[in-house]
């Protein structure tokens, strides 16, 4: 919301510097985004009376004496056509700034210092300024749009600032309005605000006119969606003559960063601006059939928009007809059938309310945005309504552009437009603080505020403004006090009253922070993605179109195709850190994420997905291999007291024999594995690199997995050492598999040299691994060990072909 | 007969000889093959003894004790010798083992949790300490969740401060981790003290905005919570993660699910509040929202309106640890970039 300081001065006497009202608006919950001075690029210009003007042989040029009163005369060079001695014009002394401007002169390329210069041997101190190069333009200053000097008042001083003549010194305050306070949308809403928090009396805006006695026979106006459209007034005007608006109004519109058109049109803007309320002028003479109906628009039905737009309209979209069609789109622009020309006789002035929904929801349909749609998507309120109306006829006849018909047409659904009465208990107000605001305080401010506070006892009496649709219960009074008390007043307080929690973390939260901290101390770094990816990528990753992983959640409306479903899988987001930190030079890493991955139970969806805890590691470089992240894995394992088994598995986007699904019992709790040489070349990675997933959902269950204490054994351990020759295809895990069940006693079967080569048949290596026995009841001496070895060489041949080592 | 004299001349030389052939020696193995050729029972000292039987038999105890003196000094003198040699030979590997102490330390990597984690850890644990449960809802929620039970309805014109990714015309991706308010106070009654973190989404994608970023909400829910109580609750929070000389200020804002809602500044701790660029010489940084929980939110709950009321905060946790580490951009959170990450240490 953009307000002009001169505007709000209007209904307001303001007594402190810009700034000062800045932090008063900032207190009471208007946040002034921007504070600037119209003028404050323009420095060091003043009124100089040229004295003396003759032209340079052979040039367009004029040297001048200049006249700048307290400053001093200079000589100046000029270029401009229309100077001329004895008239006034802005000199920019020496060390002055003002715009630059392009070759045509309109242009503005940016600030420039003006310095001492020379022309055709003609020295030169200081520059007459034209209206363009001091930022105005005709509509914020009349004559400033000519291209060439800017004239001046005769009576200007000579030698003062020219920024107060030509309203440079204005202050704009472009200020950010809360979503509850739609009547401060406007010059005149702040200006409420700004007497309330100064403590100065408001100055309604005149909204008196006087209707003739001509009335436009049978004309009506009929509302057939009272749902959308609660409000409707009309009012009929005659003896239009448009023509130019003064060049106050077209000042404060141009402040406003709003265009003059002409005047009939000016005033709608300007009542906008004004009390926030958007109105629409309608040429009389293209009214079909002398009535308006406000309906629902029929499936299809096409409306031409003064942009000259053609918009394809619903029965979801308020349209404003005639006898015959459509003439505006409702709240959003006017038709191009009846828009106002400069042959405009008689006009008819809209001022309604329309619901904000349903103007939110056509203006978002139809993708167009105006000045209108958004100001009725906030909502306007009936009491602003009544008032633009009377507003704009007021200046209808301020500016006799035409005379004020005896036809007024209102229709409503029976709304108050006064203020509504309310009770509420000093007490309660008080008790929503935490602190006790003086009465006479809390009267004061409510007052200022237009609520026409009652004390009696506890009880307040208000009477809520009606444009105060915010106001609902007693902590709405509750936030009045204290924004204009001051929140400073606010004590910290402890919950004195509120009872004593447990709180903490649940189990759940508290293994997953511990798995964190854990797995950092595995050297891999914590990375967060976003929740959603792009769906080539699962293509990229080879998932087959029926694959679970395609089975994805889309969103309606992704900000772009890249983030436009829910992860099935967290892989993909790994692939491509790992790509961007390869990108950037960083070869070698180790990333994890814990995150959820979505799964829904259908799509569309009809019910909240479940949402699967998932841990998601990648890890990349020459150091690591496909056992630096099974030991990555082993370690979670161990961390949650389980143990997990591998099989091989494939993956599409995973070495086909370097890919292991992870098994903890029978369930699949993930997998892991080295990614494809064709992956790598299509995510740019230079180092390989490995990928774990393991769903963490499904090992939530052992999170609660009691640590035990297993007592040091009795008696020494015993430890074997076996080279064992077999067949290539047999695994270290079966090997592993019989060792254990061959004995009762093995508590260990750990791998430690693996051998493959002469003298060894080429279709066989060798597996070396060290056997730890462990003692139960009694010492086991050499002798059993070595009876429990026997034992276990010959199921492994038995088994598995395989022999001792010689 | 030999005389006693010229034996114990032989005796000196025999002293002699150890000396002299000692005097080059430099390790603990030499020393020892010299000890043995002198003090063996075949060795120089002991052959002396042969020289016994030539003793005129009234000296012979005076030559024993010679002889006996010489082994014990022989003796003595080579278990010194040996000593040094084994110094010096210490002292050797030691020189050997001499390293340039500047060079760098072999060590194993460690990483970091996530800046928002770290923040979020500290977050949890100053609230936890003051009795909140940490509840965690789902990322997916309902429209009425998200919006409606908030105080939200359909044609509000608050639903456009959010821009909202919508899944269904029912699901969104949650636009606030308030949602969560609900659920809890569906499930529980006062007093309730909860902390809800979470990842939460909205359709804004520039230099300033992520589509997706970190809350955590906070209510507390009991009879008789106050404006004091919120800005009582933050000076504890803010004191915690800014520092102690940390000073907070409320003003006016607006949220549907609060009334009266409030933003909360803290004291730029960069200039100490006197204003500088990391302020925007305003001397103040806005960390969150908060609010008395309206009315109406209770009563869509089924808790009594007249009878408890509550408090409600909301914090930006990418803002918070941007702030607390200096980070400039938010999308640098996202795209795990190891230069980033491993520079954010759990210290504090």
């Amino acid at each position: 919301m953009l307000a002009p300081l001169s505007w709000l001065k209007e209904y307001v006497d303001i007594d402190v510097t810009p700034q000062e009202l800045q932090e008063k608006l900032f207190s009471c919950g208007f946040e002034v985004e921007e504070l600037h001075e119209a003028g404050e690029d323009i420095s060091g210009v003043v009124v100089g009376l040229v004295e003396t003007c003759e032209s340079i042989p052979d040039t367009h040029l004029h040297v001048t004496t200049v006249n700048a009163g307290e400053h001093g005369t200079f000589q100046v060079c000029c270029g401009a056509d229309n100077v001329a001695a004895g008239k006034k014009y802005p000199l920019a002394l020496v060390g002055a700034t003002v715009y630059a401007t392009a070759k045509d002169h309109v242009t503005i390329e940016g600030v420039m210092t003006i310095k001492k210069g020379k022309l055709r041997g003609y020295e030169s101190f200081g520059m007459l300024c034209s209206g363009v190069e001091l930022g105005l333009t005709e509509d914020m200053y009349e004559g400033a749009g000519y291209n060439g000097l800017l004239a001046l008042p005769d009576d200007a001083p000579t030698g003062a600032d020219v920024k107060p003549i030509v309203g440079l010194d204005d202050w704009l305050f472009d200020i950010a309005v809360t979503a509850n306070r739609p009547d401060c949308q406007s010059i005149y809403g702040i200006a409420r605000e700004v007497a309330a928090v100064l403590g100065k009396e408001i100055r309604e805006p005149a909204l008196d006119f006087h209707p003739t006695d001509v009335v436009k026979d049978g004309f009506s106006v009929s509302v057939e969606a009272p749902d959308l459209c609660p409000r409707y007034i009309g009012h009929y005007v005659y003896d239009v003559k448009i023509g130019p608006s003064p060049a106050w109004m077209r000042r404060r519109l141009a402040l406003s960063g709003m265009n003059s058109i002409s005047n009939i049109v000016d005033i709608t803007n300007y009542v906008l601006a004004e009390l926030g309320q958007p109105m629409h002028a309608f040429d009389e003479d293209f009214i079909r059939g002398g009535r308006i109906v406000v309906r629902r628009a029929e499936k299809d039905e096409i409306i031409t928009t003064l942009d000259e737009q053609e918009y394809v309209m619903n029965e979801d979209t308020l349209c404003i007809c005639d006898a015959e069609g459509p003439v505006a789109l409702a709240g959003v622009m006017g038709g191009l059938n009846s828009e106002i020309r400069d042959t405009t006789g008689a006009v008819l002035l809209e001022s309604a309310k329309f619901m904000r929904d349903n103007i939110r929801h056509t203006s978002r349909a139809l993708g167009k945005r105006t000045d209108a749609s958004a100001r009725f998507e906030k909502g306007v309120d009936e009491y602003t309504t009544v008032m633009a109306m009377k507003r704009a006829l007021h200046l209808i006849e301020e500016l006799g552009c035409g005379k004020v018909s005896g036809t007024h047409c209102d229709v409503n659904t029976g709304s108050s437009v006064d203020p509504f009465p309310m009770s509420v208990s000093i007490e309660k107000v008080n008790s929503v603080l935490g602190i006790e605001v003086p009465t006479d305080e809390i009267i004061r401010i409510m007052s200022s505020l237009g609520f026409s506070p009652k004390a009696d006892g506890d009880r307040l009496d208000l009477m809520v403004p009606a444009y105060r649709t915010d106001i609902e219960n007693y902590p709405d009074i509750s936030e009045e006090v204290i924004r204009m008390y001051g929140y400073e007043h606010i004590r910290p307080t402890m919950l004195e009253s509120a009872r004593v929690t447990a709180g903490g973390l649940t189990l759940k939260q508290k293994t997953v922070k511990a798995l964190k901290e854990r797995l950092c101390a595995e050297g891999l770094f914590e990375a967060m993605h976003y929740s959603f990816f792009s769906p080539s990528d699962l293509e990229l990753l080879g998932y087959a179109e029926d694959a679970p992983q395609r089975k994805c959640v889309r969103i309606m409306n992704p900000i772009n195709e890249d983030l436009s479903v829910l992860r099935t899988t967290l892989a993909p987001s790994m692939m491509r850190a790992i790509e961007r930190n390869q990108k950037a030079g960083t070869i070698d890493g180790r990333l994890f994420e814990i995150a959820s991955r979505f799964e829904a139970k259908e799509i569309p969806l009809k019910d909240y997905p479940d949402e699967k805890e998932t841990l998601c590691a990648g890890i990349w470089g020459s150091n690591e291999s496909f056992f630096t992240l099974k030991g990555i894995a082993d370690t979670v394992a161990d961390f949650l007291g389980i143990s997990f088994t591998y099989k091989p598995a494939k993956k599409p986007f995973m070495h086909p024999y370097q890919c292991a699904d992870i098994f903890c019992g029978d369930e699949k709790a993930g997998y892991l594995g080295c990614v494809r040489y064709e992956m790598m070349k299509a995510f740019n990675f230079r180092t390989k690199a490995y990928i774990l997933e393991l769903d963490l959902s499904m090992l939530e269950k052992y999170y609660d997995t009691p640590v035990k204490f297993t007592p040091i054994p009795k008696y020494p351990v015993e430890k074997r050492d076996l080279a064992l020759v077999m067949d290539k295809a047999v695994t270290c895990a079966q090997v592993e598999d019989v060792i254990r069940s061959s004995c009762r006693f093995v508590t260990g079967v750990k791998l430690f040299d693996v051998y493959e080569g002469a003298p060894i048949p080429e279709h066989r290596r060798s597996m070396a691994f060290t056997v730890t026995f462990t003692p139960v009841d009694e010492e086991l001496t050499p002798e059993k060990v070595d009876s429990y070895v026997h034992k276990i060489l010959k199921m492994l041949r038995k088994t598995l072909d395989i022999d001792l080592r010689e | 007969m030999a005389n006693l004299e010229e034996l114990r001349k032989k005796i000196a030389s025999v002293r002699q000889a150890i000396q002299s052939e000692s005097s080059g020696l430099t390790d603990t193995k030499t020393v020892y093959e010299l000890r043995k050729s002198f003090l063996d029972k075949t060795g120089r000292v002991g052959q002396l003894m042969k020289y016994m039987k030539e003793v005129d038999p009234s000296q012979r105890a005076e030559f024993g004790k010679n002889v006996n003196e010489l082994k014990n000094w022989a003796l003595d003198y080579f278990n010194s010798l040996d000593e040094k040699m084994r110094a010096a030979e210490l002292q050797r590997i030691y020189e050997r083992e001499n390293i340039d102490i500047t060079m760098p330390s072999h060590r194993r990597q460690v990483g970091n949790l996530h800046p928002v984690t770290q923040v979020r850890n500290q977050l949890i644990e100053v609230f936890s300490g003051m009795g909140f449960e940490i509840y965690e809802g789902t990322e997916v929620e309902n429209d009425y969740y998200n919006f409606t039970a908030l105080n939200t309805p359909k044609d509000h014109p608050a639903r456009d401060m959010q821009d909202t990714f919508y899944l269904s015309p029912e699901f969104v991706l949650r636009t606030q981790t308030s949602s969560a308010q609900i659920h809890v106070m569906e499930e529980k009654k006062p007093p309730i003290k909860i902390l809800s973190p979470g990842k939460v989404f909205r359709s804004d994608d520039d230099a300033t905005h992520s589509p997706m970023f970190s809350q955590m909400e906070g209510l507390v829910v009991d009879k008789g919570i106050t404006l004091g109580d919120l800005q009582g609750m933050l000076d504890v929070f803010v004191h915690k993660v800014f520092g102690e000389s940390t000073r907070t200020r409320l003003r006016p804002s607006y949220f549907p699910f609060t009334e009266p809602s409030v933003e909360v500044d803290v004291s730029c701790f960069e200039c100490g509040g006197k204003g500088c660029s990391f302020c925007k010489h305003t001397g103040w940084i806005e960390v969150l929202g908060a609010g008395i929980v309206n009315r109406k939110v209770l009563q869509n709950c089924g808790i009594d309106p007249d009878e408890y009321s509550g408090l409600a905060f909301g914090i930006g946790i990418e803002r918070v640890a941007m702030l607390k580490y200096g980070i400039n951009n938010i999308k640098q959170l996202f795209e795990s970039d190891l230069r980033v990450l491993n520079q954010i240490s759990d210290r504090q």
